[in-house]
């Protein structure tokens, strides 16, 4: 009963969440640029004209990539919602995002296909990231599982604060932010168009979309972890990182992915790997 | 219920594609202020895309020659329905100044269906957000959603398709 509840929960608060959460950004993004911005439900309208459109697509492939990619989603924000354990989570998005990339690259166009490759290299970068987070949780709280890091008496942010910033890092990447939205960016009129997406159309572009908000609420979630003995330490957590996450995008250039790779993996290793030597001394 | 809720997404949120047909940069110009804090069309849910496969909405700036003619057709058939054209300026009404030299064809309408027509040389930013709106009345006429997510059984894209699985 608590399982199906909890699914539930993941299933239906989730999407509303991360549909909220891409309304405020975008007028939180107008209010920066001394814009009106759209309504805060801007999301939602997009979401559901997109899948009255008519179904146009360049072959099956992509149609199958943006179903697998959306249930990877789905399914990953369930397990977490059910406090599985992490590294299933972990593999379960890993699948999502090869599958966004595959879509991508079942396309002759080559805005697609650089975005896709690309889209890898972004990956790359944060899967091993979001890895060393997860051991950093295994080293303090002896367990994989989401349940014993929400038994653990402290906040994790008080043993993992330079992890907390390496998961944030995973975070710009995965929400498309600059300076690291390179792949695709919410923005149109990059150097790709739109990158991987620029080939899903109408409502499969809907399901990309919808399982963006998944993943969304996914890192959310696992940044929400780092304070999980208060809820407003979480609400404070959450807001504060958010914030910054706008104010980075709206002062930063896109980069390249060399930038990328080199920058993020020398910082974020080095702050992983201290953060994890520290816990021994 | 699900109608008017398709419906009202729809005029809520048109997603605009630009082609500069061969316009003098005026138009061009005067289109490109509409997404400045001044005007922020973004108010009204509206994106320029710059992607005929997210767009709803073709804003067409300038005359249409013998060469662009192809392209503005392949633009207008890879935009998914439903969708709806905007001509803009003198020159996309009827080749303006244009409309004598060797080359031009026309207007907009000599190539694809045209709905909303926008006059000026330059046609004012407000001029175009009203052209827009225009449209949106248009797009409404034009929606009528069948059940369980419009769009009938949906189709691959006609010239991708004889070019595609390479
Ligand atoms: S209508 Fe006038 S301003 Fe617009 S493209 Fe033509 S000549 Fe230029």
């Amino acid at each position: 009963m608590k399982i199906a509840l909890l699914t539930l929960a993941g299933l239906v608060l989730a999407p509303l969440a991360g549909g909220l959460l891409a309304g405020v950004d975008r007028k939180v993004t107008a209010w920066l640029q001394s814009r009106k911005g759209p309504p805060i439900i801007q999301p939602f309208y997009d979401l559901i004209k997109l899948f009255a459109k008519e179904k146009l697509a360049v072959n099956p492939w992509q149609v199958l990539c943006a179903w697998v990619y959306l249930m990877a989603a789905v399914f990953s924000v369930v397990l977490f919602f059910n406090q599985a354990d992490l590294l299933l989570l972990f593999f379960v998005q890993a699948v999502g995002a090869v599958f966004l990339v595959m879509g991508a690259l079942s396309v002759p166009s080559p805005y697609s296909q650089v975005g896709a490759q690309r889209e890898l290299l972004q990956v790359l970068t944060y899967e091993p990231l979001l890895m060393l987070v997860f051991v950093g949780i295994y080293q303090v709280t002896g367990s994989f599982r989401i349940s014993s890091v929400l038994d653990h008496p402290r906040p994790l942010l008080l043993e993992l604060p330079l992890l907390y910033l390496v998961l944030t890092y995973a975070l710009t990447i995965k929400l498309r932010k600059s300076p690291f939205d390179f792949s695709t960016s919410h923005h149109a009129h990059q150097e790709l168009v739109r990158g991987v997406l620029t080939e899903y159309s109408g409502p499969f572009l809907g399901l990309v979309e919808l399982a963006h908000w998944y993943e969304t609420v996914l890192i959310l979630g696992l940044c929400a972890l780092f304070w999980a003995t208060s809820v407003p330490g979480m609400a404070i957590l959450l807001g504060a990182t958010y914030f910054l996450e706008l104010l980075v995008d709206n002062t930063m250039a896109r980069m390249t992915w060399r930038w990328m790779l080199r920058y993020v993996w020398t910082v974020g290793l080095v702050l992983a790997f201290t953060n994890l030597l520290w816990l021994h001394l | 219920m699900f109608d008017a809720l398709v419906t009202r997404a729809r005029v809520k949120s048109p997603w605009v594609l630009h082609f500069d047909c061969g316009s003098c940069n005026g138009c061009d110009i005067e289109t490109l202020a509409c997404l400045t804090p001044m005007y922020d069309i973004e108010r009204f849910g509206m994106i320029n895309v710059g992607n005929p496969k997210h767009a709803d909405v073709l804003l067409v700036t300038g005359t249409v020659n013998h060469r662009n003619k192809k392209v503005l057709q392949a633009l207008y058939e890879e935009m998914p329905d439903p969708k709806v054209v905007i001509a803009i300026g003198a020159c996309g009404l009827s080749g303006g100044v244009f409309r004598d030299a060797y080359n031009v064809v026309g207007g907009v309408d000599r190539v694809i269906p045209v709905d909303v027509y926008v006059p000026g040389c330059p046609a004012r930013p407000e001029a175009i957000i009203d052209g827009v709106v225009a449209a949106l009345g248009k797009l409404r006429q034009k929606a009528v959603p069948t059940a369980a997510g419009a769009g009938g059984n949906g189709r691959f894209h006609p010239r991708m398709k004889a070019t595609g699985s390479s």
